[in-house]
């Protein structure tokens, strides 16, 4: 605590509770242009003015910090590592709408998140930065925490709310907006945790300040977890407006072991595959929303061509039929026949019509869905679908997987300057390699399940997938 | 299986006694035992007041939340979507090979319980399994046997 008020910490809150009224500040943030970092994208100082404007017993601020989109871990490195910058956000949000109470909902998956969140809370508490009379005001504010467990539909705001509240986490129908009613029925503010450390730093160097980073429509900065196969992988923090290729090429190093780039995912399970024809694509909200992708909350996994792009929409569609919360048919029965006409794909009995047919369905998963689960799930599917046919084509018509992943449409071979290591030999978990020392080895092609434990250990490029 | 359950009450000590702490009081019960014993549950739902339907229907919607009993050392392979293209599914393959269990099972000696989970945010050091609380990043075929070593 002493660290971050050496960084200034808190002083965006004396300034707010001192200086200015609660419409000041709402007008300060939407003066910003601060956009909502946990995927949607919505204006922050917006929402935080319809939630102020409405008459209530009570009004909540709720932290999002569920981060379910895998392959993403922003959210987790802030909170570990700046849990005042988040505690001192939601305090600015509170006195702005003029709630007394606030929850941080943290992912089960993250101890240490919660850890040093507890801490945080406690230091502040003890110093008088929570609870009754903030700083000789007559603000007063608490903060508690609730731990998710395990559920990527209670990221939704609505599902989030329940959680909180003990229940079972099952969305609602989004005409009735949480920020009208939400915990307990009562107007809530739900914020993502980068959005709402972003306001700290906007109190007090000023909107102005703020806009002169980013583009016009998305101001700022953003947080991505850089992942997957690219040489440097990490949390980097860019300008909004900046390229895929200026972030992949130049930031990233470039693709491991310099193979050819494929795409990169971005949203998460709500977004989409970006192929190469695109990376000088500008990372804002709405030119990723342009090409099919969206946002999200900021993973960014780079595929190579070793990458099989139907495998990869097979995976999320998978993930989405177990996360589905069942509520409502179209989310809960079409995922999972979507899921299904992958398989088939996959494994190589799939026939073009089936790719007419997952177009309609996804359609039809889009509009029918209750919440936005159900209805950017398919958002994967028709992405890669759109840019890249070909694959799903080659796995159909000449039953083959170009990238060499999917285990029915290939086969592993030993060629001919196999060094006779046996490494692959123990490695192999269904008996399947034999050989000596220093001679050839060779699979037996019955026993081999594809499972490419082979491939990974050979260190002489030995093993061909075909 | 017997278990002491007088540890529970400094469980319900801790947090008021209304629905909204059901999850947190779920969570301190699973970790306790590793599982949400039954005899756990009913007495949750005496304490809290919350009816024994509600208590079991959160009980199975949240993934944390498991009603069987576990291993002593849980592994958790992350196949979220970083760990998913550097390669997961082969590190399951192998671990449920090796374990000769399935995913979501534990070994008949109750050593091990073998689990996947989506993505437990250390997608930078992919492909990622977890042993226990140890995280092990950047995991190889080769290192698979070791990690589950019984020691
Ligand atoms: C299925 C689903 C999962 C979501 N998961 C998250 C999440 O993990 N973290 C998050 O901040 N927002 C998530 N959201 C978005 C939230 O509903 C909400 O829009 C957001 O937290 C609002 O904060 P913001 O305006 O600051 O972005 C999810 C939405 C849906 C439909
Ligand atoms: S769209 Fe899916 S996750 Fe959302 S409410 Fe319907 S069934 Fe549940
Ligand atoms: S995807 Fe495995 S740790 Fe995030």
């Amino acid at each position: 605590m002493k660290e971050y008020i050496g960084v200034d910490g808190y002083q965006a809150l004396a300034k707010v509770l001192h200086k200015m009224t609660p419409d000041e500040v709402i007008d300060e943030i939407i003066n910003s242009g601060l956009r909502g970092r946990g995927g949607g994208g919505f204006s922050a100082g917006k929402k935080w003015k319809i939630c102020k404007n409405i008459k209530a017993e009570k009004h909540y601020v709720i932290c999002n910090g569920d981060e379910g989109d895998p392959g993403a871990f922003m959210d987790r490195s802030i909170m570990e590592g700046d849990p005042h910058g988040v505690l001192e956000g939601m305090m600015i949000a509170a006195y702005a709408v003029g709630a007394k109470e606030g929850y941080i909902y943290v992912r089960d998956e993250y101890p240490l998140a919660v850890t040093h969140l507890e801490k945080a809370i406690l230091d502040c508490e003890r110093s008088g930065l929570l609870g009754e009379n903030i700083l000789g005001t007559d603000f007063s504010f608490s903060i508690k925490i609730a731990r998710g467990a395990g559920a990527f539909v209670c990221g939704e705001s609505s599902a989030l709310m329940k959680s909180v509240a003990g229940e079972v986490g099952e969305p609602r129908a989004t005409y009735i907006r949480s920020v009208v009613k939400g915990l307990y029925d009562e107007p809530t503010v739900l914020n993502n945790v980068e959005t709402l450390v972003n306001v700290p730093t906007i109190i007090r160097k000023g909107a102005d300040w703020y806009k002169s980073i980013g583009t016009k429509k998305s101001t700022g900065t953003k947080v991505f977890s850089l992942v997957g196969k690219v040489r440097n992988t990490g949390l980097i923090e860019v300008p909004m407006g900046i390229t895929l290729r200026e972030i992949i090429y130049d930031i990233g190093g470039g693709i491991l072991d310099d193979r050819p780039f494929k795409a990169v995912q971005t949203g998460g399970p709500s977004g989409g595959c970006i192929p190469e024809s695109m990376l000088d694509l500008p990372v804002d909200f709405d030119s990723l929303t342009e090409v099919g992708s969206m946002m999200g909350s900021g993973g960014m996994i780079v595929m190579d061509d070793t990458t099989c792009i139907v495998d990869v929409a097979k995976y999320f569609l998978e993930f989405l039929v177990e996360e589905s919360c069942g509520k409502c048919t179209p989310c809960r029965e079409g995922l999972y026949q979507l899921h299904k006409l992958l398989e088939k794909i996959c494994s190589g009995k799939g026939e073009m019509s089936d790719i007419e047919k997952m177009e309609r369905l996804s359609e039809n998963v889009m509009i029918g869905s209750l919440c936005g689960l159900g209805k950017s799930g398919p958002n994967p599917l028709m992405s890669t679908l759109k840019y890249f046919k070909d694959e799903y084509i080659a796995h159909i018509k000449d039953k083959k997987c170009p990238a060499g992943v999917c285990p029915e449409l290939i086969t592993y071979k030993i060629l001919d300057n196999c060094t006779g290591c046996m490494a692959c030999i123990p490695a192999c978990g269904y008996d399947a390699i034999e050989g000596k020392k220093k001679e050839v080895h060779v699979i037996t092609q019955d026993k081999c399940t594809k499972c490419g434990a082979c491939y990974a250990v050979c260190n002489f490029d030995s093993i061909l997938v075909s | 299986m017997k278990h002491d359950f007088n540890k529970l009450t400094d469980i319900f000590d801790k947090y008021p006694k209304t629905q909204e702490s059901l999850i947190a009081i779920l969570q301190d019960i699973q970790k306790e035992y590793q599982y949400l014993p039954c005899e756990a549950l009913e007495q949750t739902s005496d304490v809290l007041d919350v009816p024994l339907s509600k208590v079991f229907s959160v009980s199975t919607f949240y993934n944390s939340f498991s009603l069987t009993a576990k291993g002593e050392k849980v592994v958790k392979i992350c196949t979220g979507t970083a760990c998913h293209i550097r390669g997961a599914k082969l590190l399951q393959d192998q671990l449920e090979n090796h374990l000769a269990i399935k995913a979501g099972e534990t070994t008949e000696d109750m050593k091990f319980t073998l689990e996947v989970v989506a993505c437990v945010g250390a997608c930078a050091m992919a492909p990622v399994v977890v042993v226990g609380d140890k995280y092990h990043g950047s995991v190889k075929v080769s290192r698979v046997k070791k990690l589950v070593k019984a020691k």
